[in-house]
This record gives C-alpha cells, structure tokens and sequence, in this order.
C-alpha cells in the first residue's frame, strides 16, 4: 500500500562532521543530504541546506575535489530565548572525489528553496574523427 | 626532627587525594557535558524538527523544510496547538540516470506542536526563506508576561 508517493517522512537528525583542520569561529558543522546522479553528458548533485543564503554558499572544484561550504547565519533575533531545540543551526560542509573530467566553465548552480541543485557538464569525449583516405 | 616527620607523611599523603578529587570532578563534568548533550533536545521523531523560541509578545516555531515550496505547506492554528502538514516532493529523474548517492528523501508529513502558552489564532504569520519555515505566533493578552511596576511610598 505504501507506495514511495505517499511515505511519510521520518525525523532524521543532521549528521555532523569534524573538519580536519582546526576552525577559526566554533560552531558545529553538518554534512547536507545529497542525491547524485549523471547521465552521459553531466553529472548532477541535489543537496539540502536549509538556511543557506545565496551568498553564503561557496562551491569550489580543484584537482577534482569538489567541495561545497556554506555558512547559515541565525534566524532568531537575539532577543528571543528558547523554549524547544530540536534541531542546531551550523555550517554545511562536503567535499567529493570526482572521476570525471568536468568542463569548469559550463557549471551551473542554482539555490531554490533550501536545496542546491548543482549541474556538472562533463568534457565533450573527444569525438572520432573520420579521416578519409585520398586516392590519388 | 619528629616535627619533620610528623608533618611529612599529611603533606604526601594529601596531593594523591587532590589528584583523586581533581579526577572526580573533572569526570562529572564530562558526564555532565554527555547528558547535556543527550538531553538538551527532547525529540519529537516527528518532522519536521522544530525550534520553538518566544519574546515578551511572541512564539517563533522554525523548522527546516528544504525543498518544500510555501504552497505545498499548510498551517492551521487551534488555541496553543500549532499543525504543520504538507509534503516534500523531489520530481523523478529521467529513466536512465545513474545514481552514486541517493540520501533525500521524500514523503509526507504533519505534526502538532503544542505552545506554552495561549496565542492569538487571528494574527499568527507564516513565512518560508531559503528552506526555512518561520511561523510567528502573537501571545494571547493572558499570556503575555505583564511590568508591574513598584511603588515608592
């Protein structure tokens, strides 16, 4: 009966992660849910980060590491004292191994609602080449 | 000579304990820390995860909703109890996509959360940014703490 349409959703905490190096403002930091996927001409990354602004998203791709981070900044003005927490508000970090060739200057990423959708064109495969053989 | 003696054993015998004592309470602490941790957010295991936060004249509920637009959510307002009810959505990929993580999920959902305190149903705001549900819940007048103030005589 429960077909994927209708599954109700299930209260999952945000996973956090330590980063290698030492950071300079504290607060905790989180891995975003991610789907990837990728047909032959791109690959396609969905994440969820909640709270994200635009600006405050940085997505950089080097020596086929991608990694994205973004800062949230708090929603709650300061004079508001909590009554229930059950969720924390801290930064996203991710980074990726990607095998690859992706074509850097056709990336494209959009923030809609919370969710990055992030499309990574990969290099056009050189195609064959057919050379004709001249008969003289 | 016996002074000496007398008085050396209670000053070697008192650092072990220090250091024992020094152990103790640095070990409530971190039992302190882990309840803390453990303890500090009672979850509902419903979603959506909720923050619920007041001032003198509000109740703010939060929850992080990504991917869900502000259409697809309804609110509905009862007295103190406050329903979030709607459904997140992730529009199908093409047939011959190949996944190398699939992690959001989708599905329906609707919870009830119940205030501290009596609001005002006709006057409760709702907004949705960057994936975030904000819900503004005005106090009802009883409810709202009151400055008495002190007279002098």
């Amino acid at each position: 009966m429960a077909d994927a349409e209708t599954k109700a959703l299930k209260a999952r905490e945000k996973t956090e992660v330590t980063r290698p190096a030492e950071q300079t403002r504290p607060g905790p930091i989180f891995t975003p849910a991610v789907d990837i996927f990728e047909t032959d001409r791109e690959l396609t990354l969905l994440a969820d980060l909640p709270g994200v602004k635009a600006e405050d998203l940085k997505i950089d791709l080097h020596d086929n590491i991608l990694t994205l981070s973004a800062d949230v900044q708090s929603p709650e003005s300061p004079n508001e004292v909590g009554v229930l927490r059950e969720y924390r508000t801290g930064k996203y970090f991710r980074e990726f191994n990607l095998s690859e060739i992706i074509d850097q200057n056709k990336i494209e990423a959009e923030l809609k609602d919370g969710v990055l959708q992030l499309r990574l064109p990969k290099v056009e495969a050189a195609t064959p080449r057919k050379i004709k053989v001249k008969t003289s | 000579m016996l002074e000496r003696l007398a008085g050396w054993p209670t000053w070697n015998w008192r650092s072990p304990f220090e250091e024992l004592e020094r152990m103790r309470r640095e070990m409530d602490r971190y039992f302190e820390e882990l309840t803390e941790r453990t303890l500090r957010a009672p979850i509902a295991g419903v979603f959506p995860l909720t923050n619920i936060t007041e001032d003198n004249d509000n109740f703010y509920v939060r929850a992080e909703l990504p991917g869900v637009k502000p259409d697809e959510l309804e609110i509905s307002v009862t007295g103190d109890s406050l329903t979030i009810t709607g459904e997140r959505k992730i529009s199908p990929e093409n047939e011959n996509v190949r996944y190398h993580r699939r992690e959001r999920e989708a599905g329906q959902f609707s919870r009830v959360i119940t205030l501290p305190g009596q609001i005002d149903a006709d006057k409760v705001q709702a907004s949705a940014s960057n994936g975030i549900l904000t819900v503004i819940l005005p106090k009802a007048e009883a409810a709202k703490p009151k400055q008495i103030a002190v007279k002098a005589s």
